[in-house]
């Protein structure tokens, strides 16, 4: 492999696994809190209209308006994100009653049960989040293939890089999987507000037409600095003159 | 047209839920960074700085 093919390999990986990471970081987030099952149904959708869209359109992909897309989907993502905050703080805080996680984990898996008996149950959050998070980044990829590719006339080694990004990620995906499963649910979703909020204010910025500093990496300082912001705001709140005693918290 | 409004109506709570305020801002701060990027200035701060306010007067709200 020559030097310049070796430079268009490494910069495909690094470029396609950030957009992989987030992507992987939407599934997990409502796969964990809300649906595996749907979540993938979600993925499994997303990819199929991405390999018709890149089998339909092939070079003249850029001509889809990908900041139209990122405006929408960072407008619902940070709509979501912030009625997800919302209540998790309030939890946090003790006005929202806490949920018993043990309780609720059993109502559910009866729900869950009975759904599935009935063959219903249909998440269409989970879906529709794991959809247009996974289409948005699949058609970043795509263009990430296409412009470096054909940049260095060779667009079958940037397709190559961009499949061998996505399986390391989808990999460390599947790993991380169980340990997030035992993280308290109320815990994860305040965290799943906080990343939804971050991801939807980057999104649609970008889509706005705003340019972040630092590209990608803002997202680096975003998710801690919303991150921050909401637990400044469970101390506010609970320190705000007439709070009431903490409600509804599990034994 | 019954079938319409009901579709709409879902719609509507799905996304906007049970805070209307919030999406209507967020519209409002994505259409601000618009017009603040499209006359050449930096605007990559309006969203996270609507984020914050947004979340905070949802709180206020929600917290009376």
């Amino acid at each position: 492999m020559s030097g310049p093919q070796l430079g268009l390999a490494v910069s495909v990986f690094l470029a396609c696994a950030v957009e992989a990471v987030e992507a992987l970081t939407i599934v997990l987030a409502v796969g964990v809190t809300r649906s595996w099952r749907w979540a993938l149904a979600g993925v499994a959708a997303a990819t199929a209209a991405l390999a018709v869209i890149v089998a339909a359109l092939g070079p003249a992909l850029d001509a889809i308006p990908i900041d139209a897309l990122r405006v929408i989907v960072g407008a619902l993502l940070l709509v979501f994100g912030l009625q997800w905050l919302r209540k998790a703080v309030l939890r946090a805080a003790g006005l929202k009653a806490q949920r018993d996680e043990t309780a609720q984990f059993a109502a559910e898996t009866d729900s869950a049960r009975a759904a599935a008996a009935a063959g219903t149950g249909f998440d269409g959050y989970a879906f529709t989040i794991a959809f247009k998070g996974v289409l948005l980044e699949g058609l970043e990829v795509a263009f990430i293939v296409l412009t470096f590719g054909s940049s260095q006339h060779d667009i079958g080694l940037a397709a190559v890089a961009a499949g061998v990004a996505i399986a390391a990620v989808i990999t460390a995906g599947v790993a991380v999987r169980a340990p997030l499963a035992r993280v308290p649910e109320n815990n994860m979703k305040f965290a799943v507000g906080v990343m939804l909020t971050s991801f939807g204010v980057f999104w649609g910025a970008e889509g706005a037409g705003a340019s972040w500093p630092g590209g990608d990496a803002a997202l680096l300082v975003l998710v801690p600095g919303v991150l921050l912001v909401s637990l400044g705001l469970v101390q506010w709140l609970r320190r705000a003159p007439g709070h009431p005693a903490p409600v509804g918290r599990p034994a | 047209m019954s079938w319409l409004v009901r579709a709409l109506r879902a719609v509507w709570e799905f996304v906007v839920g049970d805070d209307p305020m919030t999406a209507l801002g967020v519209a409002v701060a994505l259409g601000a960074t618009a017009v603040i990027a499209g006359a050449g200035a930096p605007a990559w701060w309006v969203m996270p700085v609507a984020a914050v306010a947004l979340l905070a007067l949802s709180l206020r709200r929600a917290a009376r």
